[in-house]
């Protein structure tokens, strides 16, 4: 029953390996949540787009990404669009599937602060006659950011706790170096608890990160000079 | 007489099934000062926004600086007005609202600058030059780098009324710009008003329900009721001798007489 004594000399050995897969989980997040913001951002400017016709289909699109598993769209990605041509490696994959499916749900926190902003502050801006983009740059996103961060720190926090589904497409992040270092050893213990200590940490240090960045953003958002 | 800056003619508006103007005609002359009074969900207001474009109209036409607002000319017909349209039009309004509306993430200077920076491509350097002069006008030169959380209400709309005339607009509204102030702070806003006209002439369409000042500053009176002019006049007309009853028990509520 060796598997249920911890060896120290063992954990010290695997660490280093682990850490370095971290890397990768790491990449794949701060990755992933660049682009679920920016996708995030698109799909929620899109769903108030004048068009009625765009508007119901950038619902749709973000409804089907968000009602299916990220297994699956993850699959899909990266076994099924090389025979349409499109083949990816597989952070590439982990990084765009991440995306695409954060950015559904972020859309959601997006539209609800955007949605948060006063009408008046929309009318100021017309009466001025600034355009459309200026209004959303200048006046209304700067004031919708402080009210989206808690949501959108969780969905990072949400996203980075998935990257091991990424194993299923050949990433190297930490689970699965941690499964093949076991597989290797026959010892599963040591490396499984590293994974989950350092999952953990780096969550609550995220957490009270994004707790920072909230108490410190200006109760009116983004100052401008 | 010249063409009126300002025409209504046969222009209708809706609120889904309410019925604020079902057969609106109106006109104001350049440089006129033209007061609207009468009891609140009469279309005052929305007289304003429409003008502003924050209202399409339902029907008929209005003529702002001799050319159609809310309509263009697309191959020999009227059709409603795009973007492009609207965008060009608007330069000649500029509106001050009950609600200040200031925008509170910027400094005061900036929410004076932001506009003529942005819409008209003021550099920086004479956008804040000019609106150091705007501040000087409405007293608050001390103020620039303020946040508008930071001012009091007068102040505030002191600078609305500052932002305003940034972008230098011939055409001023004025929708009830004292009605969320306390009363102690109502004579600091109309002062400044007092004294821009005194200085510049401007077109000027305030609705408000400061009745000394209305009879003080305006060319003209209307009062409003149910989306229509009950009656209109010079000012001492029609807060000493009006005709129609309606306006008689609007200005003894009013007025207290």
């Amino acid at each position: 029953m060796n598997g249920f004594e911890w060896d120290w000399a063992f954990t010290w050995e695997v660490l280093p390996m682990i850490l370095s897969a971290a890397k990768v989980t790491l990449l794949a997040t701060l990755l992933g949540s660049l682009f679920a913001i920016f996708m995030g951002l698109v799909f929620a400017l899109l769903r108030r787009h004048k068009s009625r016709t765009l508007r119901t289909t950038v619902y749709w699109v973000v409804e089907f990404i968000r009602s299916t598993p990220l297994l699956v769209q993850i699959f899909f990605l990266y076994y099924v669009m090389p025979e349409f041509g499109v083949s990816m490696s597989p952070l590439a994959t982990g990084v765009f599937a991440l995306g695409l499916h954060y950015g559904a749900y972020l859309s959601e926190v997006f539209r609800s602060g955007i949605d948060g902003i006063e009408k008046g502050q929309w009318e100021a801006a017309r009466a001025l006659n600034l355009s459309l983009a200026d209004t959303y740059k200048d006046i209304v996103l700067p004031q919708a950011i402080r009210p989206m961060i808690p949501a959108t720190g969780n969905y990072i926090i949400a996203m980075f706790k998935e990257t091991p589904q990424l194993s299923a497409i050949t990433l190297l992040e930490m689970l699965q170096i941690a499964k093949i270092i076991g597989s290797e050893n026959f010892r599963y213990l040591e490396p499984f608890t590293l994974v989950g200590i350092l999952y953990l940490v780096f969550s609550i240090v995220a957490a009270y990160g994004i707790h920072q960045v909230e108490r410190r953003f200006p109760k009116e958002g983004f100052s401008l000079k | 007489m010249s063409a009126p800056i300002i025409e209504f003619k046969n222009v209708k508006k809706c609120f889904g099934e309410t019925i604020i103007f079902s057969d609106f005609n109106f006109k104001v002359e350049e440089n006129e000062i033209v007061s609207i009074i009468g009891p609140s969900g009469s279309g005052k207001s929305t007289l304003l926004r429409i003008l502003m474009t924050l209202e399409n109209i339902d029907g008929g036409y209005i003529n702002v600086a001799g050319e159609s607002l809310w309509h263009m000319p697309w191959q020999g017909q009227y059709v409603p007005a795009n973007n492009k349209h609207l965008h060009k039009m608007r330069n000649h309004l500029g509106m001050v609202f009950q609600h200040f509306n200031l925008f509170p993430h910027m400094t005061v200077k900036r929410n004076i600058t932001e506009a003529p920076m942005r819409v008209k491509g003021v550099p920086r350097a004479e956008a804040e030059a000019f609106a150091e002069k705007l501040l000087q006008l409405v007293g608050l030169e001390d103020k620039a780098d303020s946040y508008p959380n930071d001012l009091s209400g007068g102040q505030k709309q002191r600078v609305g009324i500052a932002r305003a005339l940034a972008m230098k607009p011939s055409i001023l509204l004025l929708d009830e710009i004292t009605s969320a102030l306390d009363p102690e702070l109502v004579d600091e806003v109309l002062d400044v008003i007092r004294n821009l006209v005194k200085e510049e002439s401007f077109t000027m369409l305030l609705v408000t329900h400061e009745m000394y000042f209305a009879r003080e500053i305006s060319d003209r009176v209307c009062f409003f009721d149910k989306g229509a002019i009950v009656e209109e006049g010079e000012p001492e007309v029609i807060f000493t001798q009006p005709k129609e009853e309606r306006t008689k028990a609007f200005l003894n509520a009013y007025l207290g007489q």
